[in-house]
């Protein structure tokens, strides 16, 4: 199907070195995982059509001779026909197939987040110094009573009668998301469970199983159970702190996943326990899920398998019956439920779910919220909101919007050095993260890397208890859900009514 | 000297059943017989060890989920699921079964006498020595072997009913073997049939042969009949589907 008479594309990316400044000494060559630099005689050449703009290069020249640009070449501009659209009908014309893309979405549209406002305090209500008063982050993940019995014993003292679920203790609201080993490298994976350790948060292990050498991690880990049950086995879901369901991922709604052949290597093979080189598919729906009320037959089987003595989480897609989700979820059993934005990070996602599908975080989170009020069942269920998590700010409007905890994904990735290029789905990336090639994983030293993602948990938990400490805040139980201490600015009448914020000046 | 505990199911909720049964097994029991089961669900979810459990009367959904070694043996039917993402061991029932029989199963074996539902041994995979069995001796509904990653799915037909429709969507790894013809209208995209070898049968007769004696079969008959071998078109079905952005 490999018709061809559209010839090659205009360059994505322009490479160029200023000769006056190179030295001639091939840190582009060996760094560039892609092939964008080769050193012919005492030259080096340069393919800027491989390029992915990963940054590699730049980072590791010592003479900041290399220099990039984005879309050297102009289309004539057009305000429909925009660039992306007409390159993505000359790939399809010319393959006639899907069109999968790396990382979130690109689509171009408001961010909700950057227009809610958050509170301070000023004379009516003074704000509270975090130096001097301290402000309490630390969560509780899981089930919360409807209601307390006691019984009072014949000493007088008073004893607690209601048999308590296990919830999860965190001290800062983030959680580190759920990535595959597989989509990611074993040392990515081990940088972030030491970070986890650290900073006293979890992180999740994604659908590609627990490799041997995180098991020293495993009371860090989230395991995750998705519809392929890669890796899944009974030992898996003891070893795990809370076991996660995955349902739906933020940004893919309603399809699965799929693991190529390619990034299935011996070790990955291990850990998903199928067969090296094979291709890995997550078909859409669990297959002993048909209904909603197969969910909780799931739920129980999993809690059943450990005893009772793990929390459940289950993740779902932010779509737009979301409330109704929520709610049906609440009832299944579950402990937590992850809420996935439609600007999730996926390896690997059909252009047109990334870009189209799904509805925003910020209005998933409130919409929730509100649904498991109005149904008595918010004690049911903790909420966690992922999907573009970008910075400390979010966090705080996701907690005020309902949210319990946040997990971050690209966030920890670029915390270990990656440059948001969308490649991932190549496997040759140049920072050791996204990719099973040994010299590459090898890059990426996990004792470095936990500290970076460590340094940035630290950094934001600072800046959440400086935000809340600024508008009078000093526990996370008082903010959570507290809409007050947001205000829309340039938001419709409409989406203020979802998310139940006041405009600016109200 | 085996050590025999009885439990009676009657009236009890599955979490008391399955600590009954952990117990049990915790404090030694070879063999554990759970009479006046009626529907509870999870039965053997996630048991270790090598024990061997009696189920008399229906067993409710998801029997022996997550299951790492013991056998079970149903004297009666299993709800939707046994064998669900089931690791080691061996399960036996005498009767029918319900949808999504071997879900995701990745080691063991599942023997069911009678038929079985929708979608039996979806999903069902193999690795290394880990190699699923699900033999069924009646027929199998729509959707057999559904995305089958591994392992040997087989359906003997003995009551001269054979159901099975779309068989094989998605497969790309394992083997499905039916006694008899199958005619190519039954096959879903991505299987397709391939006549089975002298080294076939004789790779698969020991099972058929322990499968006749789990259940008082003459397995000449059984190991001597005509099959049809069922395998993927390609073990990447989805290969051709997708380009890069």
């Amino acid at each position: 199907m490999n018709a061809c008479n559209l010839g090659s594309m205009p360059l994505r990316y322009r490479v160029t070195i200023d000769r006056d400044q190179c030295m001639e000494c091939g840190r582009c060559v060996e760094n560039c995982s892609y092939g964008v630099f080769r050193q012919e005689g005492d030259k080096i050449l340069i393919n800027s059509r491989k390029c992915t703009a990963c940054h590699r290069c730049l980072t590791y020249c010592p003479r900041d001779a290399i220099m990039l640009t984005e879309q050297p070449c102009d289309y004539r501009s057009h305000p429909v026909w925009s660039r992306q659209v007409r390159e993505a009908i000359y790939n399809q014309a010319r393959t006639g197939k899907i069109i999968l893309a790396g990382m979130g979405s690109v689509a171009d549209l408001p961010v909700i987040f950057d227009r809610l406002m958050l509170d301070a305090s000023q004379v009516t209500t003074p704000p509270t110094d975090p130096l001097r008063e301290p402000v309490e982050l630390r969560t509780y993940l899981g089930k919360k009573p409807g209601k307390l019995d006691f019984r009072r014993k014949e000493n007088a003292d008073v004893e607690l009668t209601t048999e308590l679920t296990p919830n999860l203790m965190i001290e800062t609201p983030i959680l580190l998301g759920h990535m595959s080993y597989g989509a990611i490298s074993l040392n990515a994976h081990i940088a972030m469970a030491r970070a986890a350790r650290e900073i006293g948060t979890y992180m999740g292990t994604g659908e590609g199983g627990l490799h041997p050498n995180l098991y020293p991690y495993e009371d860090r880990m989230i395991v995750q159970v998705a519809s392929g049950r890669f890796g899944v086995n009974v030992d898996y879901l003891n070893r795990g702190a809370a076991i996660e369901l995955k349902l739906g991922q933020g940004a893919k709604p309603g399809i699965g996943g799929h693991l190529t052949g390619e990034k299935v290597s011996k070790d990955v093979s291990k850990t998903r326990m199928i067969p090296q080189g094979s291709d890995a598919i997550s078909p859409a729906p669990h297959h002993d899920i048909y209904g909603i009320e197969d969910l909780p037959q799931l739920v129980h089987a999993v809690k059943e398998a450990t005893e009772w003595k793990k929390p459940v989480f289950a993740k779902i897609a932010a779509v737009n019956n979301n409330a109704e989700n929520v709610a049906a979820v609440a009832r299944s059993g579950v402990d937590a439920i992850a809420i996935d934005g439609f600007r999730g990070g996926t390896g690997a996602a059909p252009r047109v779910f990334r870009d189209h599908v799904g509805i925003p975080i910020e209005v998933a989170i409130a919409s929730a919220d509100k649904e498991l009020r109005k149904q008595g069942l918010r004690n049911e269920v903790s909420l966690i909101a992922c999907g573009s998590i970008r910075e400390s700010p979010d966090i705080v409007k996701a907690i005020a919007l309902g949210a319990d905890a946040v997990y971050l994904g690209t966030a920890v990735l670029a915390a270990m050095g990656c440059r948001v290029c969308g490649n991932c789905y190549q496997g040759l990336c140049p920072w050791g993260i996204a990719t099973q090639r040994q010299d590459l994983v090898d890059r990426l030293n996990p004792d470095v890397a936990s500290k970076q993602v460590a340094n940035l948990l630290h950094a934001w938990t600072l800046e959440i208890t400086e935000l809340m400490g600024a508008a009078g805040i000093t526990s996370i139980e008082s903010l959570r859900g507290n809409r007050d201490r947001l205000r829309g600015y340039m938001l419709d009448e409409g989406l203020l009514e979802v998310l139940d914020v006041k405009p600016i000046g109200a | 000297m085996t050590k025999q505990v009885t439990i009676d199911a009657k009236g009890v909720h599955y979490t008391p059943l399955n600590q009954q049964i952990r117990k049990a097994l915790e404090d030694g029991a070879d063999e554990v017989v759970v009479n006046n089961v009626l529907g509870q669900r999870f039965i053997g979810d996630g048991l270790h060890g090598d024990a061997t459990i009696r189920v008399n009367g229906v067993a409710g959904g998801d029997l022996a989920m997550f299951m790492s070694g013991p056998t079970i043996i149903v004297h009666g039917n299993a709800e939707h699921a046994p064998g669900n993402t089931m690791d080691s061991g061996k399960v036996v029932i005498h009767g029918s079964a319900g949808d999504a029989v071997a879900h995701s199963m990745r080691g063991g074996k599942v023997f069911v006498r009678g038929d079985i539902g929708y979608r039996g041994g979806i999903h069902m995979k193999q690795y290394e020595t880990q190699r699923p069995i699900l033999v069924v001796g009646g027929s199998a509904q729509t959707f057999l072997g559904e995305y089958m990653a591994g392992g040997l799915l087989v359906v003997l037909g003995l009551d001269g009913v054979m159901k099975a429709r779309e068989i094989g969507s998605g497969i790309h790894g394992g083997e499905i073997v039916i006694r008899g013809d199958v005619d190519d209208a039954c096959l879903a995209a991505g299987a397709k049939k391939v006549p089975l070898t002298d080294e076939d049968r004789t790779r698969i007769a020991p099972v058929l042969r322990e499968f006749a004696d789990d259940f008082g079969l003459d397995p000449e008959p059984i190991v001597n009949a005509n099959y049809t071998r069922i395998v993927p078109a390609s073990a990447r079905p989805f290969a051709g589907k997708y380009t890069w952005e």
